[in-house]
């Protein structure tokens, strides 16, 4: 099941499946704000002309554009880079889809620190907890190309709004590609009973060598991959709660992401020590996306650490 | 069905009966939008009884004409319309704005069928019109995409986005029409219609006078602004039927490039003490206003 073999960045998936899904007769249309080669929407343009709109550096009428492509029954993709959709257009997201239910989806590049050398500026660490926020939307935040890949054509195979959250950097790919993306399950990458840490994104593969460093230590800890944030695996989540301490993981701020998410469904059900790994209510800063991970602990020292500390406060 | 092509007569006493809802409704609401109601309402009534191709016991007939309502605050005026035309009961109106209606303070869509998009936010109409009129050409349907924009709607840069991005697709099955009444919610939009505002022309941007904000955003000239965006565009008097359906005939002719209609209108148009006045923008009328409103408007 997991293997670390190659790279890629999970943003090259956008443009091939959806010209795949597009080959298989899926009634695609793509909105793009000058961003397409960037996202790899534009690798479905190349072989779609007719179902690919150019409207420039727009944000705002990006969304509104697919929005109305939606009504007329399309599968509208939208995609930018996280700062500017939704960064740049969350009202148009909000009153043009959201409310509305309309069949659009945002793939939005750039997510986390990762986005590296360009600075805090383009670094998307709050998109996750706005589009959390909305109703009728649900959030996939893959942690691999090929799991990208799978999180678009379920996207596209189920009706509504999806925010799927994709990454600039060639990072580790750790799925084979016979696998399955299930939306509303956090799949379990390695068993554990003392600790869980849950993770999303590029923090995944950093979660797996957090429970390898752990288990050096004689600790046996669990691994969750929270790809589909919304809907949530509550059940996964209270299984990892039995665990008695869990961890969460993830590149975005800890107000409103993935931490949330599962505090507060421990915090109702089954409270348990929890830390949060995740940007510390700051800005992130330029570098290279592996430098920015470990200056602002990202990394499975630091998960494995936070993963010491909720262990030391179990039966407290 | 195509519309019936009534009479201008007929359209004069359609458009009474509506601004009578529209008194009714907000007043009984006691809030809403009366005025931005009243300044588009000769618009409605010219689309839905003279110009749109659609047909109320069919609202989701793929090859209807869209009309798209921006100005999402000028709702009574959509809802009198679309009752008028039979999508839903008349005596539904006096709902508006309450807990447990149909018909909210501003567009919800397809609540109740026939609202063809959301609206509330300025800005968004003309982005989802153009997606609109982009999905008709990929499927080779011939409806055309109406949108009825605001002064304020004109504010915002979404907008011009989307002026911008209709040309640059030849969407020529889109039309836009602007109901400029040149009154939006602080006060006045420009000089045009502000009493005695000639002699300020000098002054670069707003002032407040009156506890009203005068020359909020002057979007003069306007339909030169669309014309440089390669829009064909018209000007006409938005109380004017024989103007309106006219520009929107012609609005339809041409090819090649989207059409606006701008249309010159009276904020409160039809009620005196409203007519030009910014105070009703965004306020319901009183018991007395009422009455004295409805006498204005009757037959």
């Amino acid at each position: 099941m997991v293997k670390e073999a190659r790279t890629a960045a999970t943003r090259e998936a956008l443009g091939p499946t959806l010209a795949r899904l597009a080959q298989a007769g899926l009634d695609i249309a793509v909105v793009d704000a000058d961003l397409g080669v960037s996202t790899s929407a534009a690798k479905f343009g190349a072989e779609f002309p007719d179902r690919f709109f150019t409207v420039g550096v727009a944000e705002q009428n990006m969304i509104g554009v697919a929005a109305g492509l939606a009504a007329c029954g399309k599968i509208a993709f939208a995609s930018s880079f996280a700062v500017f959709a939704p960064g740049h257009c969350f009202d148009q997201v909000r009153m043009a889809v959201a409310q509305p239910n309309l069949n659009v989806k945002l793939v939005a590049s750039h997510g986390g620190v990762v986005t590296g050398e360009d600075g805090a500026s383009a670094q998307a660490l709050e998109d996750v907890a706005l589009m959390l926020s909305l109703p009728n939307f649900r959030v996939i935040v893959p942690a691999d190309v090929v799991e990208a890949e799978q999180a678009i054509e379920a996207a596209a195979r189920s009706y509504g709004p999806f925010y799927i959250r994709t990454v600039r950097p060639k990072v580790p790919v750790i799925y084979e590609d016979g696998y399955r993306f299930e939306l509303g399950r956090w799949q379990q990458l390695r068993p554990g009973s003392e600790v869980t840490v849950i993770a999303v994104g590029v923090l995944v593969k950093a979660a797996l060598d957090a429970a390898e460093l752990l288990a050096a230590d004689g600790v046996d800890c669990r691994v969750l991959n929270a790809a589909s944030l919304k809907p949530a695996d509550t059940e996964a989540i209270l299984a990892a709660a039995e665990t008695g301490a869990i961890v969460t993981a993830e590149d975005h701020q800890v107000h409103g992401g993935l931490g949330s998410v599962v505090a507060q469904i421990v915090a109702r059900h089954r409270p348990v020590p929890m830390a949060f790994v995740g940007m510390q209510d700051r800005y992130g800063t330029s570098g290279r996306w592996n430098e920015l991970l470990e200056y602002f602990d990202l990394t499975p020292q630091a998960i494995a650490q936070a993963a010491r500390g909720a262990l030391a406060r179990k039966g407290a | 069905m195509a519309s019936s092509g009534a009479t201008v007569q007929e359209l004069e006493r359609t458009a009474r009966r509506v601004r009578r809802d529209i008194i009714r409704m907000t007043a009984e609401a006691n809030s809403g939008h009366p005025a931005g109601s009243l300044s588009c309402t000769d618009i409605l009534t010219a689309l839905y009884f003279s110009v749109l191709r659609h047909d109320p016991k069919n609202p989701a007939w793929p090859d209807r004409d869209r009309f798209v309502m921006s100005k999402g605050h000028a709702s009574p005026a959509m809802y009198a319309v679309l009752a008028e035309a039979g999508y839903f009961p008349m005596k539904e109106l006096l709902t508006f704005r309450k807990l447990g209606s149909r018909l909210q303070g501003h567009n919800v869509m397809g609540v109740p069928v026939g609202v063809e998009m959301s609206a509330g936010a300025l800005g968004m109409g003309l982005s989802f019109s153009l997606g609109v009129a982009l999905g008709g050409r990929m499927d080779g349907r011939d409806y055309r995409v109406y949108c009825l924009l605001s002064d304020g709607d004109c504010n915002e840069g979404q907008t011009w986005e989307a002026i911008a991005a209709a040309s640059h697709h030849r969407v020529d099955t889109l039309t836009a029409i602007v109901d400029y009444n040149h009154i939006q919610n602080d006060g006045f939009s420009d000089y045009a219609r502000f009493p005695g505002g000639d002699g300020r022309r000098d002054r670069p941007g707003g002032w407040v006078e009156d506890g009203r904000t005068v020359n909020i955003l002057s979007l003069h000239p306007l339909a030169e602004r669309w014309r440089a965006f390669g829009w064909h565009a018209q000007e006409v008097d938005g109380h004017d039927f024989t103007q309106i359906v006219g520009g929107l005939e012609k609005a339809r002719a041409h090819k090649g490039q989207p059409s606006v209609v701008i249309c010159q209108t009276t904020k409160g148009k039809g009620v005196s003490f409203m007519e030009n006045n910014p105070s009703f923008h965004g306020k319901a009328p009183n018991k007395e206003e009422t009455e004295q409103a409805l006498k204005e408007l009757a037959d």
